[in-house]
């Protein structure tokens, strides 16, 4: 009989696991919340989103881009991605394709229309600004799970949302941040908050995500993100519209030759 | 620019895109208008020369696809007016190509721009499209070049061939023009190594891949050389001019660049027999970034090149043994500020030109770039020689629509 009940409470604690962290060491918390993250927007297929972002300037003075991105799902590697550039006007069909890697260096081409040139760029540093904006590349790249190292903090409030509330410290030896504090609601896992911490550990930047909508009754994805800079008061704001999956994308539709023409 | 052919090859592409898929629905209608002010401060080598130009240039742009994006039709026309040199005045048409997209396959086909290879300073495997040289020393303004293109994609790479039925000629300064070569080259009366002279067909290869950290590309070229050599002339008036000769050529090429880190190592290299004689010239050096420098979002990359020509002297590039060091930054600000300082080394004879490049954009679509050139005593068997008094600054500002 005992060895009996002794199995029942490990199926259930084992049950448990994921959501109440039973017997769990805050590090082990945190990577299956960031695994249950990703899981939950596992097998998307491929994807397409546009994006309007607004950046304002310390003095509120706004400037506009206009990208259109395109998604394909790599089981066991990082998505592939082709960015496309529709405004400012004078960098109108510059392109961009990215095969994204957890932990190696991306894979990344940049398209110039002007002299019809296609160039491999080093990926190495993706703590840049994209464009301008308050947003760095690795704020905007593919999230993988080994990108990062995690830690549960603790449970809170967020919005009126029951939150976990987790450190991640990149793994990438060349990203900006030390770490970052990232608010995950409970129910489904969408993330709410990140606070981004710089190389010396000072607060740097505040991204917050709204109007989440639910795709192919499965898929989180956010409306807006607004990132704030504490250190110089500039902030950029996107603007996610027009959403699609399983649009029928292709390997074929990331290389060279459907970046050149991507427009 | 021999408008029968190019109105020919044009009505072909257009037909083959269906007009009436063009009409049907509208496409998409973008482009820019630009006005360039140069100076010149040193007095021109040359009385018939000028001190100043100004310019005027616009390149529209048209854009359709159908098909569900399969099939496309591109019309680009452009044209620049300029005050000081005729032959800088010009039009072309820099685009005109209807593209269907297969699984595997493309076809291009009309007048079209493209570019091979990796290098900076100079660009030895791109050889499809005519340099338009009045609009930019630089080299990097190109002529659209009539073409039927089939590419095929594969794990192996992917492979393009390439009909081009029809030779455009280099464009060059007129009289009136700074930048020019001391004895005006008369455009007019040039020659070819083919007596089907513009009408040879060339035709070219080329193959590509991505192989982890490595871009290859393997290229031929079987044709007219798009870079001519010069024999002595003269003009209707008697005057001496230098002729363009148009020699054939076989030309093959590799380009690789390996991605290392912040580091991307270059190499071009040709192979090219022309006139009974055959050459070798290569273009190799490396590009490094810093990032965040001076505390700040702005990154700085140090570009150097090695460029070398086994015909030494002799060659008709000024181009045989330099070196060029240059550095690029990029603010990454919302006006996407850049610059880019360069300076070539002639190793031999020790003498050097340096040239400024900057850019950033103004409101929403504006552009202001300026660009400027130090030519510091050349000697006289140097072929930039003849611009030794003709350093300059140019300021460009563009309208985007």
């Amino acid at each position: 009989m005992k060895p009996y009940k002794q199995t029942i409470i490990l199926a259930l604690s084992l049950m448990l696991l994921p959501l109440s962290g039973f017997a769990q060491t805050p590090a082990e918390k945190g990577l299956a919340i960031a695994k249950e993250i990703d899981k939950r927007d596992e097998g998307f297929g491929d994807s397409t989103a546009e994006l309007t972002m607004t950046l304002k300037n310390k003095a509120g003075r706004e400037s506009y881009r206009y990208i259109r991105f395109k998604t394909l799902e790599v089981k066991g590697d990082g998505d592939k991605s082709l960015s496309i550039f529709d405004k400012p006007r004078d960098i109108k069909g510059t392109a961009m394709l990215t095969f994204s890697h957890p932990i190696a260096q991306d894979d990344q081409w940049m398209f110039l229309p002007a002299l019809k040139r296609v160039k491999r760029i080093s990926s190495r540093n993706k703590s840049g600004p994209f464009m301008g904006s308050e947003f760095a590349f690795e704020d905007l790249g593919s999230q993988e799970v080994a990108k990062y190292h995690y830690k549960w903090m603790l449970d809170e409030k967020y919005n009126g949302l029951d939150c976990f509330v987790l450190e991640r410290r990149p793994a990438y030896e060349y990203s900006g941040y030390t770490r970052q504090v990232v608010w995950v609601d409970k129910e489904e896992y969408r993330i709410q908050q990140v606070e981004y911490y710089d190389r010396k550990n000072s607060l740097l930047k505040t991204q917050t995500f709204g109007n989440y909508k639910q795709y192919l009754d499965k898929y989180w994805r956010p409306g807006h993100m607004d990132m704030i800079n504490h250190q110089t008061g500039k902030s950029t704001k996107l603007l996610w519209n027009n959403y699609k999956f399983r649009v029928g994308l292709k390997e074929s539709n990331f290389n060279r030759n459907s970046l050149k023409r991507a427009r | 620019m021999n408008i029968k052919y190019i109105l020919l090859f044009a009505a072909i592409a257009f037909a083959i895109s269906k007009p009436g898929n063009l009409i049907a629905s509208t496409g998409e209608f973008t482009g820019y208008i630009a006005t360039e002010m140069r100076l010149f401060p040193e007095s021109p080598a040359s009385s018939q020369q000028g001190d100043g130009q100004v310019s005027l240039s616009i390149q529209p742009e048209y854009f359709k696809d159908w098909d569900e994006g399969k099939q496309s039709f591109t019309f680009v026309p452009y044209i620049r007016l300029d005050s000081m040199d005729s032959q800088r005045t010009h039009w072309d048409i820099r685009e005109l190509t209807w593209v269907k997209v297969g699984e595997n396959w493309e076809v291009r086909a009309g007048l079209r721009k493209l570019f091979w290879g990796v290098a900076e300073s100079q660009h030895l495997v791109d050889v499809i499209n005519q340099t338009d040289l009045v609009d930019s020393l630089d080299g990097e303004e190109k002529l659209g070049q009539p073409m039927v293109n089939v590419s095929f994609m594969g794990d192996n790479g992917t492979l393009d061939l390439f009909l081009l039925p029809y030779f455009r000629e280099r464009t060059f300064p007129g009289e009136k023009a700074r930048l020019r070569t001391g004895l005006y080259i008369d455009t007019d009366q040039a020659q070819y190594e083919s007596g089907a002279e513009k009408e040879h067909i060339d035709w070219a290869v080329r193959w590509f891949q991505s192989l982890g950290d490595w871009d290859v590309g393997l290229s031929h070229f079987s044709g007219t050389s798009r870079s001519p050599t010069f024999n002595m002339g003269t003009d209707s008036d008697g005057n001496s001019v230098l002729v363009p000769y148009y020699a054939l050529m076989e030309q093959t090429g590799i380009d690789l660049q390996a991605t290392k880190g912040a580091w991307l190592w270059k190499l071009e290299a040709i192979t090219q027999r022309s006139q009974g004689d055959r050459h070798q010239a290569l273009t190799g050096g490396f590009e490094y970034t810093f990032v965040g420098v001076f505390d700040s979002a702005a990154d700085m990359g140090l570009i150097s090149e090695y460029l070398y020509d086994d015909r030494g002297e002799s060659a008709p590039t000024p181009m045989e043994s330099d070196l060029m060091v240059g550095m690029r930054l990029a603010l990454n600000d919302e006006a996407s500020t850049d610059f880019l300082v360069g300076a070539s080394i002639d190793v031999n004879q020790q003498n050097f030109n340096v040239s400024l490049e900057g850019s950033r954009r103004i409101k929403e679509d504006w552009k202001l770039s300026i660009e400027g050139r130090i030519f510091i005593d050349p000697p006289k068997e140097d072929p930039i020689y003849s611009m030794r008094r003709d350093s300059f600054v140019q300021l460009e500002l563009a309208r985007y629509f």
